[in-house]
């Protein structure tokens, strides 16, 4: 078996396998995913499947629009089904402040070009019949947001880049790094690599692979409970979002409703079993929300980590400390829309040393020291 | 053509062309091709998707990876979760409500 290549991206996620892609697509040769379970066995296979560009923050809103315009082509470019469904997403405010804080956001995301607009409560009731009005006073609507099957895209990407001559290695779990002159020594439970370029796309560990050779990436990660139902007839299209209450919600292709929450009592760690509490809490939720959907039937509930940063945005590109050792984690809960744009840059980053988006502004050092940092707000 | 998922019309020709595509274990093929996201949650086809990816990768079947087992047992309407936390709630007061009574 091959241990030597010019390039090494430690996890088999949507940024691990989008991003091997992309670099075999820009002529990189010798190309290595290390994952040590099987694809998108981390986050990517647990999360919510929701792309949108609805953001409070420009470098997200950014980021997600370059992101949507790659994903309009991605089943034609990988030669994949992938369910990518241009369903929209309504973003629904409870509040004056809500409202205000919405209007804020439109107007930045109008600035950089999106499709997107306040509407009123009976307008929201057109989109997604199924809500009760009487509890939302404003909603947004962009509906060039949809949602996608976010296993389809990782096997998409990984074919692709198979195709291109990229490895991947499934079960081999990275256990330390060192660095010689301009070799990095990758260690795994399978033995020794060796590279000269290195990814950092493990996600919710991404902050045990940096501090493998002493670089201090600041990823926490956050479990995050979510809930299918059985599969019914189409009840609506868009994602739902209400940060208010807490939730968000989509029907899948095949029927079944999507719907899972953010706990602010949850503490830092890794594990994802599922609890009682989430499927009360998540019961009470919805039917606040969709009261006429309290007979559906909850056929599998699980878990998943959000890899949180300061700011709730990632971290991208190279280190100060270590050079040619690249990050791409710290996604806070939306990197799986993120990874087809910020795929693309990472590539252009390390074949040209430029990005045709800017991302000197999620460098890893501005989450270091003590700086006020710029938080994206519109996160579930 | 042979199913093997009968909740999510799955066939045996399905599970094969996803293994071909690298995937070694049982929650690998739930998640490409749906066989075991039905609302029985794989009680009725997990074994015929080991038995198939035992086959193909000329493992025995001990080997294949187990697939987690997710709650809830059985399919459980929102309205049932609901009344089943008021009641525990409920139940919860009339506790405190005694051990307050009994401490007077
Ligand atoms: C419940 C939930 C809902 C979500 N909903 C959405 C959504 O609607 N839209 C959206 O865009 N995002 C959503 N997300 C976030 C999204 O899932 C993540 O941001 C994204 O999947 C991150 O991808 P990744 O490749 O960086 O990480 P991962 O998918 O976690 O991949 C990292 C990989 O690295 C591997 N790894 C770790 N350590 C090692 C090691 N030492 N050696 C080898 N391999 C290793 C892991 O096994 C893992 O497979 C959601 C997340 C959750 C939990
Ligand atoms: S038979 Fe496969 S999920 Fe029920």
């Amino acid at each position: 078996m091959k241990t030597r290549f010019d390039a090494i991206i430690i996890g088999g996620g949507i940024l691990g396998v989008s991003i091997a892609y992309e670099l075999a697509k820009a002529g990189l040769k010798n190309i290595c995913v290390l994952e040590r379970h099987y694809l998108a066995s981390g986050s990517t296979g647990r999360c919510g499947g929701g792309f949108r560009q609805q953001w409070s923050t420009e470098p997200n809103t950014r980021l997600a629009m370059a992101s949507v315009k790659r994903l309009e082509g991605i089943e034609a470019e990988l030669g994949y089904q992938t369910e990518f469904f241009q369903g929209g997403y309504l973003i629904v405010a409870h509040s004056d402040e809500e409202v205000a804080q919405f209007r804020k956001n439109v107007a930045m995301q109008q600035r950089l070009g999106l499709d997107v607009k306040m509407v009123g409560p009976d307008q929201a009731r057109e989109i997604v019949p199924h809500l009760d009005v009487s509890k939302i006073k404003m909603a947004t609507w962009c509906p060039t947001d949809g949602h996608i099957s976010p296993f389809l895209l990782t096997q998409a990407y990984a074919n692709a880049a198979k195709r291109l001559g990229a490895e991947i290695h499934l079960w081999t779990t990275v256990t330390g790094l060192m660095k010689k002159s301009n070799t990095f020594f990758v260690m795994t439970d399978k033995g020794p690599y060796e590279c000269n370029l290195l990814f950092n796309c493990a996600g919710s560990f991404a902050r045990t692979i940096g501090s493998m050779i002493n670089v201090d990436i600041p990823v926490d990660p956050y479990r995050h409970e979510i809930l299918v139902t059985e599969p019914v007839e189409r009840l609506w299209n868009p994602m739902v979002i209400s940060f208010g209450i807490g939730l968000y919600t989509r029907q899948e292709k095949n029927g079944g409703v999507v719907m899972g929450m953010g706990d602010p009592n949850e503490p830092v760690g890794t594990c994802v079993g599922s609890s009682m509490h989430f499927m009360y809490e998540m019961s009470r939720r919805f039917t606040t929300l969709f009261p006429k959907l309290a007979g559906l039937r909850i056929v599998r509930q699980w878990a998943g980590l959000y890899e949180m940063t300061a700011d709730a945005q990632p971290i991208l590109g190279p280190v100060d400390e270590v050079e040619n050792f690249y990050q791409a984690s710290g996604f806070s809960g939306h990197g799986l829309m993120l990874a087809p744009a910020v795929s693309q840059l990472m590539a252009e980053q390390v074949t040209t040393g430029r990005t045709s988006i800017p991302i000197d502004d999620l460098h890893v050092r501005r989450l270091r020291g003590a700086q006020a940092v710029h938080r994206e707000k519109s996160v579930v | 053509m042979k199913i093997v998922c009968r909740c999510q019309d799955v066939t045996e020709e399905e599970v094969v062309a996803a293994l071909r595509q690298g995937a070694t274990t049982i929650d690998e093929i739930k998640r490409l091709v749906r066989a075991g996201m039905g609302p029985c949650q794989g009680r009725t086809c997990r074994r015929l998707v080991s038995q198939i990816i035992a086959r193909e990768l000329k493992e025995p079947m001990a080997q294949v990876f187990p697939p987690t087992f997710r709650p809830p047992n059985r399919p459980v309407p929102f309205k049932l979760v609901m009344a089943e936390y008021e009641r525990q709630e409920a139940d919860e007061r009339k506790k405190a409500a005694k051990a307050k009574g009994g401490k007077k």
